[in-house]
């Protein structure tokens, strides 16, 4: 996997609050597909997607396409051509979906309103109401959109069917399959249900090491693995 | 009828004075979350430099033409936005999330361009150039209203007008307004934050210089307690409104010059008194101000 990787994330620790949350994390995140970051909650997945993105201090080494992220801040590796969809959406509740996409375009770079209006209709049509006011799948599509508005080389979504329904999480996994298309994904994920639908890799974490990598459909067909690691069976949570 | 005419408009006056030197540590706090002291050392160093303009360039006469008196105005402006500048640089961005270190920093700018300015210019209040019209009066309803009262509603409004089509209408303002809301997302997008922190401070700092102008014209000189006196003022006015908002300072303002105004007419000096209770009672009625976000 690691000769055709293109985010490397080698030896990294974190340290919050006291707690050694990341205990030298290895990966590769391949120029293909999707990779799924799994674990059970605390396993230190979210914290290792904002350690790559320097949003966290760590140590460590992380590199994409071959160049060093290391000391970078944050918005310097998203220029590398990063998208992040963030675990909670983040979206800017005060700004309407339309500033919310403004916000997003960059100097120099045409904004692909055609394709994130092609992908998600509905923002269209909401463009001047306040982002805080959308419903939970509607954050979700804003949050993807957001990171979709410029070209991206890597997609970084954390846990994006959380706390939707299940009609909004098949319309979710179904938006991501599509953009999985033509961007590879590093994609955090508890329903396996949709990991089953759109991983291609998988790498699944515990107690802040990675524990497992390979092919997601190799781990998912294992069941006694499955439990084992993720402590769920692979039927579990499946959406559609 | 008059009296109250009076009092009103005078009221507004100084909530107008309020509004400049709290609008800026509004802005900053707002983004940055830095609660910045040396507002009081902006706003200080910007009506002495607008002083030293009116003494040295129009030779030091009290009463100057309308044009110097702009000029006044924009190199009390200047001087702050100077000063916020280099202060965001040099010292507050070494210490981001270092709270306690940022507010100490602060405070010890204040004292030390307090006490600069009293060692070069000396303790004594120094006389504020304005144009004549500023010293007459206008009748309105009945009262004699100071024109310079005028002067600072006129400016408030203009500020904060100027403000609010900053946030709305400019990619930095909309920088803001999301930074505020998480500052850490919109680095995540892939925007340079820190440039936006600058500019807030050159911002906040720009509008504290004004506001220094304005106060030497309220008080009809300027003297080195002027930002701690005013600063004191000011984080009153930011904590009713709510901390980091706009439209809450100059609400805040407004009626902290209006109750200040109509509580020291009524019984003679307590007026401040009348400040505190009115914090006291909004913090306990709503802790986060008038308009501040629930955090």
């Amino acid at each position: 996997m690691s000769g055709a990787a293109l985010l490397h994330v080698r030896d990294v620790h974190v340290q919050l609050g006291g707690s050694h949350i990341l205990q030298g994390v290895d990966f590769d995140v391949p120029v293909l597909g999707v990779t799924a970051l799994l674990g059970r909650n605390g396993a230190g997945k979210t914290t290792t997607l904002r350690a790559s993105l320097g949003i966290v201090p760590r140590t460590g080494s992380v590199s994409f396409d071959g160049t060093p992220l290391n000391g970078l801040p944050t918005f310097r590796i998203i220029l590398h051509g990063i998208g992040y969809v963030p675990e909670d959406r983040d979206v800017f509740a005060g700004l309407t979906v339309a500033e919310n996409l403004r916000l997003a375009e960059r100097h120099a770079v045409p904004p692909r309103y055609d394709f994130v209006f092609d992908l998600f209709p509905d923002l269209k049509s909401r463009r001047r109401q306040l982002a805080g006011t959308l419903s939970g799948g509607q954050q979700q599509m804003l949050s993807i959109a957001r990171a979709l508005l410029n070209p991206a080389r890597l997609l970084l979504v954390d846990e994006p069917t959380k706390g939707l329904s299940p009609r909004l999480v098949t319309e979710t996994v179904a938006a991501l399959a599509r953009i999985a298309e033509d961007v590879p994904v590093l994609l955090v994920e508890q329903n396996l249900g949709a990991v089953r639908r759109l991983a291609n890799h998988a790498v699944v974490m515990a107690e802040g090491r990675v524990v497992h990598a390979g092919p997601a459909g190799d781990l998912l067909a294992d069941t006694d693995l499955t439990r084992r690691l993720l402590g769920v069976s692979c039927s579990h949570g499946v959406p559609a | 009828m008059s009296t109250i005419a009076l009092l009103a408009i005078t009221g507004i006056g100084l909530g107008g004075l309020y509004f400049l030197v709290a609008a800026g540590l509004a802005l900053i706090f707002g983004l940055m979350r830095v609660l910045n002291f040396a507002h009081g050392a902006f706003l200080l160093l910007g009506g002495y430099f607008g002083w030293l303009l009116g003494a040295h360039l129009f030779g030091g006469a009290v009463t100057i033409t309308n044009l110097q008196f702009v000029s006044v105005l924009i190199v009390a402006t200047l001087t702050g936005a100077v000063l916020g500048t280099l202060t965001e640089l040099v010292l507050i961005r070494p210490l981001y999330r270092r709270e306690i270190a940022q507010v100490l920093v602060t405070v010890g700018l204040t004292l030390v361009i307090g006490a600069l300015v009293i060692g070069i210019w000396g303790a004594d209040p120094k006389p504020f150039p304005t144009p004549a019209w500023v010293h007459h009066t206008t009748r309105v309803l009945g009262a004699t209203v100071p024109n310079s009262r005028f002067l600072l509603i006129g400016a408030a409004l203009v500020v904060l007008i100027a403000l609010q089509l900053f946030l709305r209408h400019t990619r930095y303002g909309l920088i803001v307004r999301a930074g505020v809301e998480n500052r850490t997302m919109v680095s995540a997008m892939g925007i340079d934050v820190r440039r936006a922190f600058t500019l807030v401070f050159a911002l906040g700092g720009a509008i504290a210089g004004l506001g220094g102008a304005l106060a030497g014209v309220y008080f009809g000189a300027v003297s080195p307690d002027l930002g701690t006196v005013l600063l004191i003022d000011a984080f009153i006015v930011v904590v009713i409104g709510g901390l980091g908002s706009i439209s809450g300072a100059a609400l805040a303002a407004l009626a902290v010059g209006l109750l200040q105004q109509f509580a020291n007419y009524y019984v003679v000096g307590v007026g401040d008194l009348a400040i505190v209770l009115l914090l006291v009672v909004v913090l306990l009625i709503r802790p986060r101000g008038m308009l501040g976000a629930a955090t």
